[in-house]
């Protein structure tokens, strides 16, 4: 006992106790990036595809699930076999029992296409404007050929769809909104000036939907015939065909390809198909530029707010109530935020912006709608107490001595606080941005209120004048997470996709973290030593 | 409490109370003191001083901290290119008294000053006097070094900016006037983009002294400038001071009685919020009026 009691005076007990509940903690936060990170990252390796007999016929396909027997229920394989369009779901659990050991046949294939997800199966033939050109496994290796330039006319597709066709619609749509305005004055002259620019625009716009036309029909042009493991014959045009994965004849080297190739379409490329394939590179950009517009407000939101409280306010109950206040306001629910930027921002702001500038539009809302803009004003106004309270911090950090120097000089207080506070603050204020970055690219409730959707037709910064949209909506990998794991129609197919997406939105939020705290060691070091 | 004279101090001085601060008047010739009073290295007082026309005055100046009598009565003169030295225990008012001559004391809440304090022909403490411009006309130099967390260069050329100077020549020419003048240029003339905080303790004094003369001031005040730093460093400041009051008039604040001596051409001694006594160094040092400044310089209390 009184060997105990010496233990608890040295506290040599208390320093176990705490050195073990900080391994315990970090045990946690591994296992959970360690799960994410596995679970995620194994998604785009290719696995074999296997192809048993059952009483009802062969099934080809990966092998994605074990159920062992429970009760009445018996042992139960889960097989992804694709096919969406024939069998009617990717995915099928078999019962065990029963079932002859499974085959890995060379030939099989796995082929992701833009529509209903990936077939499974093997080639029967490939022809080429309805003549077949060969035949087995000829006609995989002469699609491969063939493949690379089909994948080039697709995107040379995609770019008029996106680009050009979409700009002369929004001239058309210019100019019918100037046309309102011209039949108001009655100006007949600017009327028939508008008429020919119209259509100008509008036969170009025919041309270019000819020469779609003329692709479209060049892209249909190879044709894949397809045969599930049942026999069914499913016909593929070359052109809908994202990637060819012959599964089980790959070398590990192959497999590191198809792997590279899937992760980078991944992180590169836009969703397809409801956001369960494809890329969520929109959701990335999506996610870092409503950041970057947030932190761009808030720093200057919370670091006047702070001065004034800090520097020129005279302490006492107000200043004190306000204080308690704006901490309090961090304690506040999210959602409450985004109602409040739906109330106040969207409709408020942003349907007064409306009414006063793009008035022509109307009932179509500029503004008035959620947007990145609102969105971020919203996070902002949310992180706007973690950036206060830092910064008060980080003024009350600046030694009293160094603001009596620049006094004693005949400095201004204002000169004071500009030329020498602020700058020996920045550092402590830096890290209310980081830790304003920290909260803000995690909240989801408050974005779905004002302003991410599920799919954005643009992104918020491109190569069209004014080149930033803040008025667009945008996509969020939180968002992204929820809609893909909860809102998909193809859940199970989706499962990879959630981990991987929020994978990525620890990594963004990471990131972002490391530039904010790189900026914050070399402001450090210009400082010299500064304590803060 | 306000009365001049009336104290409610119990000062024991067999003595009768000298004069107030007769500054310019030549030390009475006196014989040497007892045996026991230590001697210090003294210098020859400029005969210059004697004569130069008033620089600051100190007329009845009294100052509260909310109830809390800090100065009374204090009535004190400097003359210029002198140099004054404050010397007194710790908590006298010394520095308090240093900072009301430009107003630093406007920053502490709850400060209450009476009497008048005049520097050259300005009345500090008149409704209309501009006190950013005031601050320009006497520099100050603290007891810690306080250079900002910029650079060498950025440092002097500060009280220049402020004032809204944005030519690069000027401010060149301004810093390296200062720092010359400071005794700094040769050690820091090839990295001045360098952080002033990777200097020495000394050579960040310097560096502060460079930084209060390049707006020439006409008074710099000095609190307690040395006690930071080691006897190299010191000796370096105090040689600093005496070429400094060629140009500039100087009150410094110091613990340090041979400082004090080595310095100054007047000492003032403060205990307890009053002046006791001040005047000539060699006189204060050598043939004080006062019992109680004899005790404090041979180091009897204090």
């Amino acid at each position: 006992m009184s060997r105990l009691g010496e233990r608890f005076r040295q506290g040599g007990i208390f320093v176990w106790f705490s050195g073990t509940l900080l391994a315990f903690c970090l045990a946690m936060i591994l296992c959970l990036v360690g799960y994410i990170v596995a679970k995620g990252m194994g998604y785009f390796w290719p696995s074999p595809l296997a192809q048993v007999q059952t009483s009802e016929g062969p099934v080809l396909g990966e092998i994605t699930g074990h159920e062992p027997a429970h009760g009445e229920e018996t042992e139960k394989l889960q097989f992804r076999v694709g096919n969406r369009d024939v069998f009617g779901q990717d995915f099928r659990w078999i019962p065990a029992a029963g079932l002859s050991t499974p085959e890995y046949p060379k030939e099989a294939v796995l082929i992701e296409r833009l529509e209903y997800g990936p077939f499974i199966g093997r080639v029967a033939s490939l022809s080429h404007e309805g003549q077949t050109v060969a035949t087995g496994t000829s006609a995989l290796q002469e699609a491969l050929k063939h493949l690379p330039e089909a994948e080039r006319l697709r995107h040379h597709i995609q770019t008029i769809e996106k680009g050009q066709v979409g700009d002369l619609n929004r001239r058309i749509e210019k100019l019918r909104l100037s046309r309102h305005k011209l039949e108001a004055k009655g100006d007949v002259a600017g009327l028939q000036a508008l008429d020919a620019k119209t259509a100008d625009l509008q036969s170009a716009y025919d041309q270019l939907q000819t020469s779609l036309e003329q692709s479209r029909a060049e892209a249909k042009a190879w044709t894949l015939s397809l045969q599930t493991a049942d026999g069914q014959i499913k016909e593929c045009p070359l052109g809908s065909v994202v990637r060819v994965v012959p599964a089980n004849a790959l070398g590990p080297f192959g497999k590191v390809r198809v792997y590279l190739s899937r992760l980078w379409e991944f992180v590169a490329d836009d969703p397809r198909e409801s956001n369960t394939e494809g890329g969520i590179f929109p959701a990335i950009f999506g996610t870092v530029m409503m950041v970057l517009v947030m932190s761009v407000l808030v720093v200057p939101l919370g670091v006047i707010t702070a001065l004034y409280l800090r520097e020129y306010a005279r302490q006492g109950w107000l200043v004190r109530a306000v204080r308690v206040a704006v901490n309090n306001l961090a304690g506040v629910p999210s959602i409450v935020f985004g109602v409040f930027g739906l109330g106040f921002f969207v409709y408020g702001l942003g349907g007064t912006i409306d009414k006063l500038f793009f008035a022509d539009s109307l009932p179509t809302p500029t503004y008035g709608t959620g947007g990145i803009l609102w969105a971020s004003l919203t996070l902002a106004l949310l992180t706007v107490p973690v950036v206060v309270v830092a910064t008060e911090e980080a003024l009350g950090a600046v030694p009293r001595s160094q603001r009596e120097a620049s006094l004693a000089m005949g400095a201004t207080k204002w000169q004071t606080l500009w030329k020498v506070v602020l700058p020996s603050a920045t550092p402590g204020i830096l890290t209310g941005l980081i830790l304003a970055i920290a909260r803000g690219a995690g909240e989801v409730a408050p974005l779905m209120l004002t302003g991410v959707v599920k799919l954005a037709p643009a992104m918020p910064l491109d190569s069209t004048f004014p080149f930033l949209h803040l008025d667009r909506k945008f996509m969020h990998l939180g968002f992204h997470i929820y809609d893909v794991g909860f809102q998909s129609p193809n859940s199970e197919a989706a499962k990879p996709m959630v981990f991987m997406a929020s994978f990525l939105l620890l990594l963004v939020v990471v990131v972002l973290n490391l530039f904010a705290l790189n900026l914050r060691r070399k402001l450090r070091e210009r400082l010299g030593g500064s304590t803060f | 409490m306000l009365n001049p004279g009336v104290t409610d101090m119990e000062i024991e001085d067999p003595r009768p109370l000298p004069e107030p601060a007769l500054l310019q008047a030549p030390p009475p010739a006196t014989g040497l003191r007892p045996a026991s009073f230590a001697q210090p290295d003294l210098p020859l007082t400029d005969p210059s001083v004697l004569s130069a026309p008033t620089m600051l005055r100190v007329d009845r100046l009294n100052l509260f901290y909310g109830e809390k009598q800090a100065l009374s009565d204090i009535n004190l003169q400097v003359a210029r290119n002198s140099v004054m030295a404050f010397i007194g225990p710790s908590g006298c008012g010394k520095s308090t008294l240093l900072r009301c001559l430009n107003r630093m004391n406007d920053l502490i809440d709850n400060v209450r000053i009476q009497g008048r304090v005049l520097l050259g022909d300005t009345d500090v403490y008149a409704p209309e006097t501009d006190v950013i411009a005031l601050r320009k006309r006497a520099g100050m130099v603290f007891q810690k070094s306080n250079p900002f967390p910029k650079s060498i260069f950025e440092n002097v050329a500060y009280g220049l900016r402020i004032q809204g100077q944005g030519d690069r020549t000027v401010l060149e020419e301004a810093v390296e006037r200062s720092l010359k003048g400071a005794g700094l240029w040769d050690e820091v003339k090839d990295r001045l983009k360098d952080s002033a905080q990777g200097l020495s303790g000394g050579q960040q004094q310097r560096l502060c002294i460079a930084r209060a003369l390049a707006v020439r001031p006409e008074v710099i005040l000095m609190d307690e400038p040395c006690s930071a730093l080691d006897p190299i460093a010191t000796a370096r400041v105090e040689e600093l001071i005496l070429e400094l009051k060629r140009e500039f008039t100087i009150v410094i604040v110091t613990h340090n009685m041979q400082q004090a001596a080595r310095v100054s051409d007047h000492t003032a001694f403060f205990w307890m919020g009053k002046l006791i006594e001040s005047g000539l160094t060699e006189k204060m040092f050598t043939n004080p009026g006062h019992r109680m400044t004899e005790d404090y310089i041979t180091g009897r209390f204090g």
